[in-house]
């Protein structure tokens, strides 16, 4: 009997075709060999590492899913294994990936003109374009259907005023996707930095994804000409639809978070020697790392399912819920266990399970609280709305 | 010009490689395989020369399993042209190896063939100097550095004195050194592009080269376990321990 690979236990890894296999194993170098050595530092220091961007977009990491317009045309499970394979790195590179290709490229590409399309998305897939997606709003994230942000007409143009907080990639972005309320219901509208009366400072003093911009967008009066409205959405689905193909991809983050920190614990336990021998000689410690791998593996499944559905284009964002609240959960837990096993030492960024630990402290807030996918899972079940 | 890359399909470097239960080999089920990293070395050369209008085509061809077919993906997603696989379930040794790449390169015609100078594998470092003699052309091995004028290459070799240049005339044999480039990364665009790209699948017995094993194998084992150092207190001690191990006399 061989061993078994200790971060895919199931060997998830034989049901991927060759070019997702690749994706994998490239994305996979890239975050060793780019990511990994400065990540600490990056994070320590609240820096996000934008010299990488034209390495992402060289890649082809952004838009990765899409149909031309210079984009991949990668299919779910290959978006996934690049969502996993940064996180693994760091929760803030992947959230800036997620960003640029699910919440600004895809909305663009899927409700906007061929004029909107042309203009944005190759640049965005250069990465000479930074987007960002605004919809959470200061009171209250997880009831978006009350939106106090609203955009009137005014002859050819719109008027936007309101505020959007927590908004991934604000100050740097040369494009915001902003849903706003108007007289036939949620429209998204494309604001343009430097737009007169749109400001995007950033957010500090963060104790999570500090290796990535997070800013409040403020607009007062900005007016933003017609050809600027995503003309083919209204209503909530619009910025729904995008949410649930980031939280996709979040899904499979989650699973790379958890395996660098059972890597690194595997290694330090093994080293470790207390009372005469290593820590992976006592029955806890195999239990815990045990438990670790149940988990990773339960959330490897769910990811990988969901992404065969995905193209099999039979998903439901229910599915979606289930596995960003399991995975995100099942993360958190083996990040904050991995940070016990690692004692003293699990306190500084030297070791990557604190990094991750807090990181998901936005991952399970963002892209629908815990909670909030809990109660889409009850709604689904009961067909009661208890939110 | 057109240049042949071989690229043997071998254990990802990161995996630390097991030897089989009776020692029969190593084991390879369920383990992670890549490109032979001399080989990849070989490939980017090869693009960088294509790039810089040097060459017009890249053949990347493969001796080995059905498996083998991912390794030439990866190749064709990193710039090779198209691709040959010449399917075989038996490990090749390096004379048969370089009698089958023989064929194929008169085949193609290609003038120049660049490869790894050994593969991690077997380590055998052997094949492109096989090559070069049943070929009749020249070799510049363990290649750090290489260009081309009117006809000839100039090869920076990596020997024990320190750098060699030299100069050989095409058609020829290069084999790389680990110094000579460092690969690209694939591009995701690259990925499903290279699904497009051609990959002639031939079985090895359709080629008609034959070549008796040479070499026999009798075991595999796992190198011996590193033991831990140990702290000495005075440079004596130090010393009269060296001497003890036989490294100082
Ligand atoms: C680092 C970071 C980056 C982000 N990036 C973006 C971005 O790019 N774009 C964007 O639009 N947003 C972004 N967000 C915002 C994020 O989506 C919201 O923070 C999230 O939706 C929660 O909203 P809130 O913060 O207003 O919390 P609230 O909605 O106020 O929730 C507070 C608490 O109440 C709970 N709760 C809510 N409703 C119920 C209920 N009915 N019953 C019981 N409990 C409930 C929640 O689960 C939570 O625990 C980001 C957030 C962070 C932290």
């Amino acid at each position: 009997m061989q061993a078994l690979n200790p971060m895919d236990l199931y060997d998830i890894r034989s049901e991927l075709s060759d070019e997702e296999q690749m994706v994998q194993d490239t994305v996979g170098r890239f975050v060793d060999e780019k990511v990994l050595p400065n990540i600490g530092e990056w994070f320590e220091d609240g820096y996000f590492p934008r010299e990488l961007i034209p390495e992402f977009a060289e890649l082809g990491l952004l838009g990765s899913s899409l149909e031309g317009y210079d984009c991949a045309g990668l299919n779910s499970v290959s978006y996934g294994l690049i969502c996993q394979e940064l996180e693994r790195g760091d929760s803030g590179l992947r959230s800036f990936v997620s960003v640029q290709s699910s919440l600004c490229m895809f909305p663009i590409y899927a409700y906007g003109s061929e004029e909107q399309k042309e203009k944005w998305l190759p640049p965005m897939a250069r990465g000479e374009k930074i987007g960002c997606f605004g919809l959470t709003e200061p009171h209250g994230g997880s009831d978006p259907s009350n939106m106090k942000t609203t955009a009137k007409k005014k002859g050819d143009d719109w008027v936007i005023n309101g505020a959007k907080m927590w908004i991934t990639n604000g100050s740097i972005a040369d494009v915001a996707i902003v849903w706003a309320m108007t007289e036939d219901g949620v429209q998204g509208f494309l604001v343009e930095k430097g737009m007169k009366g749109f400001d995007a400072p950033e957010i500090k003093h963060k104790m999570s994804l500090r290796a990535s911009i997070t800013s409040s967008l403020y607009f007062d009066n900005v007016v933003v000409p017609e050809a600027n409205r995503l003309p083919k959405v209204k209503g909530l689905k619009g910025p729904l639809s995008c949410l649930t193909q980031a939280r996709y991809g979040i899904t499979w983050g989650g699973i790379g978070a958890a395996q660098a920190c059972l890597r690194e614990l595997l290694d330090y336990t093994a080293d470790r020697k207390l009372f005469g021998r290593p820590l992976t000689q006592t029955q806890t410690t195999q239990l815990r790392l045990a438990e670790m791998s149940r988990q990773i593996t339960l959330g490897q499944l769910m990811s990988l399912r969901l992404g065969r559905i995905k193209d099999a284009g039979k998903l439901h964002p229910s599915q979606v819920s289930l596995a960003k609240w399991n995975n995100i959960r099942m993360a958190m837990d083996v990040a904050r266990d991995a940070r016990d096993l690692l004692g003293g030492a699990g306190i500084t960024v030297e070791h990557c399970p604190i990094r991750h630990m807090l990181n998901l402290e936005s991952v399970i807030t963002y892209e629908g609280t815990e909670t909030v996918h809990q109660l889409i899972i009850g709604r689904e079940l009961t067909g009661e709305m208890a939110f | 010009m057109k240049i042949l890359v071989p690229i043997k399909r071998t254990i990802d470097y990161n995996i630390k490689a097991k030897v089989t239960r009776d020692g029969s080999g190593v084991v390879t089920d369920g383990v992670k395989m890549s490109i032979n990293p001399f080989d990849e070395i070989a490939l980017e050369e090869a693009i960088r020369i294509k790039e810089r209008g040097e060459a017009e085509e890249i053949i990347a061809v493969s001796i080995g399993v059905s498996g083998a077919q991912q390794q030439l993906r990866t190749a064709l997603a990193m710039g090779a042209d198209r691709a040959i696989l010449v399917e075989t379930e038996e490990a090749t040794q390096p004379l048969h190896a370089a009698r089958i790449l023989l064929k194929i390169r008169e085949e193609e015609g290609t003038d120049l063939v660049l490869m790894g100078k050994q593969a991690i594998d077997d380590d055998a470092n052997q094949t492109g100097q096989m090559l070069a003699a049943l070929w009749g052309r020249p070799q510049a091995t363990f290649t750090s550095k290489l260009t081309f004028e009117d006809g000839w290459l100039k090869a920076t070799r990596e020997v024990d004195a320190g750098l060699e240049t030299i100069a050989v005339e095409l058609p020829a044999v290069v084999t790389t050194d680990l110094r000579l480039n460092e690969p690209r990364f694939v591009k995701m665009p690259d990925i499903m592009k290279a699904k497009r790209k051609p990959l002639d699948q031939r079985k090895l017995e359709e080629l008609g080269v034959e070549a008796p094993a040479k070499l026999e194998v009798g075991t595999h084992e796992p190198p011996p376990e590193r033991k831990g150092g140990h702290k000495v207190e005075s440079v004596d001690e130090l010393v009269a321990e060296l001497k003890e191990r036989g490294v100082l006399s």
